[in-house]
């Protein structure tokens, strides 16, 4: 029968690319397989499929995933709200400014030693590198201090070692900063425009950094070049990358892009976890800009957070690196108490793939010529 | 109800809920109203299908493209219309009335085996044959007392689909 073989055929096409999405999705359908021979009824009863628009419509995982839940107004009654005023008073009047100063004293002193360091031990390029290093952890801890960032950090210090790669969750650009003042990593980065362009032009280009553009097509076979590159050289300082491509409120975790996972290299996992009763540190690009971001940063009581580096991971025998950016996914998620999703991070920017939708159409063809054969 | 404030009023509440039949509560109409205002992040008014289809779930769905001509340009108190059939309150009749609208794509109130097909369609994609589709189609009208030529109504599906046990039904978050 010609609908069989065109069947067989295309199935092998349908590289299954990424783990089944029916075992997130709520659809109680693809569990209840229907039994009996073929009805008008039965083809006329499209509910499942209906249910399963309707359940997206109304509420889906990805979206929950970009929420941030303004937290619940406490200061509504006659005295609560004068308290809140005068923290107001404090956060703008007291705190701001002090940061604020505490900040430009920082980059004072940073650029200060920076250039010099730069421009002068041009040809000394160990102490230069070890100089470097060390002004840009500097560097961090005062923005770190500008918000109050209170971190607690649990497990080993990462330690220099070739061959490694380190991952991590990510809400925000500060996530970067805050791992950065322990340890001086290299990132790879999405080139930003205005002033956090120019810095990442100019200082992160001396901790070593990769750029990538999300908008061009062939970008990921010279960033996956550039990475391979980078953890062969003994030299480089230690990669930090985030798997999941884009910012994410901090309750879930989207999917782990398998970059990071094919590079041949032990992976070790950072977990991050923001305490919200602070600050809600999620980065809502779409919403703010980075700057406004780290304005609400510094008017806010303080950041909190833990970190935890995690067992280093390596891929196992018989594994993917599909499967590999699971597991390691699933270790950070158990660890900071986030919820996976099975989206990809950049559904943001782009339609999904239409290998989801032909999965369907394809589960309901079969399903469909079964109960044809049957009597 | 502007287009520009994110707040209901009671009035606005019992108007929707007049709307859809009481299909919802209350309570479910400001949560279905705090998510038309965070897909419809234009804030026009009424969600695009450029905002649905930003919602993974929906855009993977096979009959996503036949909703959207259904969704298209609805303000909030057509949208909990639209969705009063998933609710559990509603009966089995606004079930099949709802399946009958999707088929019933020009809205003339009779379903021929052209709509039927092109459901099918949407469905199974590439994986059967038109050919095929076209057969299995005819077989079972025909089984179920029709032929290809037949149009259906509303009454139609209410006698092919009436005694199934048809489970369409969709919770609305609560806070």
């Amino acid at each position: 029968m010609s609908g069989s073989e065109k069947l067989t055929s295309l199935s092998s096409e349908l590289d299954l690319d990424r783990p089944n999405l029916e075992d997130y999705l709520p659809s109680g359908s693809s569990i209840q397989e229907p039994h009996g021979k073929l009805r008008l009824r039965d083809l006329l009863d499209i509910s499942p499929a209906l249910t399963e628009a309707a359940g997206a419509i109304v509420d889906d995982s990805f979206t929950r995933c970009f929420k941030s839940n303004p937290p619940e107004p406490w200061n509504w009654n006659v005295y609560l709200f004068p308290l809140w005023c005068c923290g107001v008073v404090v956060r703008y009047l007291i705190l701001f400014p002090g940061r604020v100063i505490v900040l430009t004293v920082g980059w004072i002193i940073f650029l200060s030693s920076f250039i010099p360091v730069h421009f002068l031990l041009k040809g000394h390029d160990n102490l230069r590198k070890k100089l470097e290093r060390f002004l840009v952890e500097l560097i961090c801890s005062f923005f770190v201090a500008s918000w109050t960032g209170v971190v607690k950090y649990h497990g080993p210090r990462p330690s220099m070692r070739p061959k490694q790669v380190f991952v991590a969750n990510h809400t925000s650009m500060i996530d970067f900063i805050i791992l950065e003042q322990m340890t001086a990593f290299a990132v790879i980065m999405q080139k930003h425009p205005g002033w956090v362009g120019l810095l990442q032009k100019t200082i992160l280009e001396s901790v070593g950094c990769i750029w990538f553009n999300r908008a061009e097509a062939k970008d990921r076979e010279i960033v996956a070049r550039k990475l391979r590159e980078h953890v062969q050289g003994t030299d480089n300082n230690p990669l930090l990358i985030f798997p999941e491509g884009t910012c994410v409120n901090n309750h879930y975790t989207v999917m782990f892009k398998k970059g990071a996972f094919e590079l041949g290299c032990t992976v070790c996992p950072i977990a991050i976890k923001y305490n919200k009763i602070f600050v809600d540190a999620f980065w809502n690009s779409r919403k703010q800009s980075f700057t406004m971001h780290l304005l609400q940063l510094m008017t806010s009581w303080a950041v909190v957070c833990d970190v935890w580096y995690l067992e280093p991971q390596n891929l196992k025998p018989g594994e993917t690196p599909i499967e590999f950016a699971e597991r390691v996914r699933d270790i950070i998620s158990v660890r900071a108490g986030l919820k996976k999703v099975p989206w990809d991070g950049y559904l943001k920017y782009s339609r999904p793939s239409p290998k989801h939708r032909e999965q369907k159409q394809q589960s309901f063809a079969e399903s469909m010529l079964r109960r044809l054969e049957e009597k | 109800m502007g287009n520009t404030s994110s707040m209901l009023t009671q009035y606005d509440i019992e108007e929707v809920q007049e709307h859809c039949s009481h299909t919802f509560s209350q309570q479910e109409i400001v949560s279905l109203y705090q998510r038309f205002c965070q897909l419809d992040r234009s804030g026009g008014g009424f969600i695009s299908s450029e905002e649905f289809m930003s919602v993974p779930e929906f855009a993977v769905n096979p009959l996503s493209q036949r909703l959207l001509r259904m969704l298209d340009g609805l303000n909030f108190k057509e949208f909990v219309a639209f969705l009063s059939a998933f609710s559990p309150r509603a009966t089995l009749q606004q079930k099949i009335e709802f399946i009958f609208r999707v088929y019933d794509s020009d809205g003339n109130g009779r379903v021929a085996m052209n709509d039927m097909l092109e459901v099918l369609r949407d469905l199974t994609g590439q994986y059967i044959s038109e050919q095929q589709r076209e057969q299995v189609l005819t077989q079972v009208l025909e089984e179920a007392g029709y032929t290809k030529d037949s149009s259906l109504v509303l009454s139609d599906f209410m006698k092919i689909l009436g005694n199934s046990d048809l489970k369409m039904e969709v919770e609305v978050p609560v806070d």
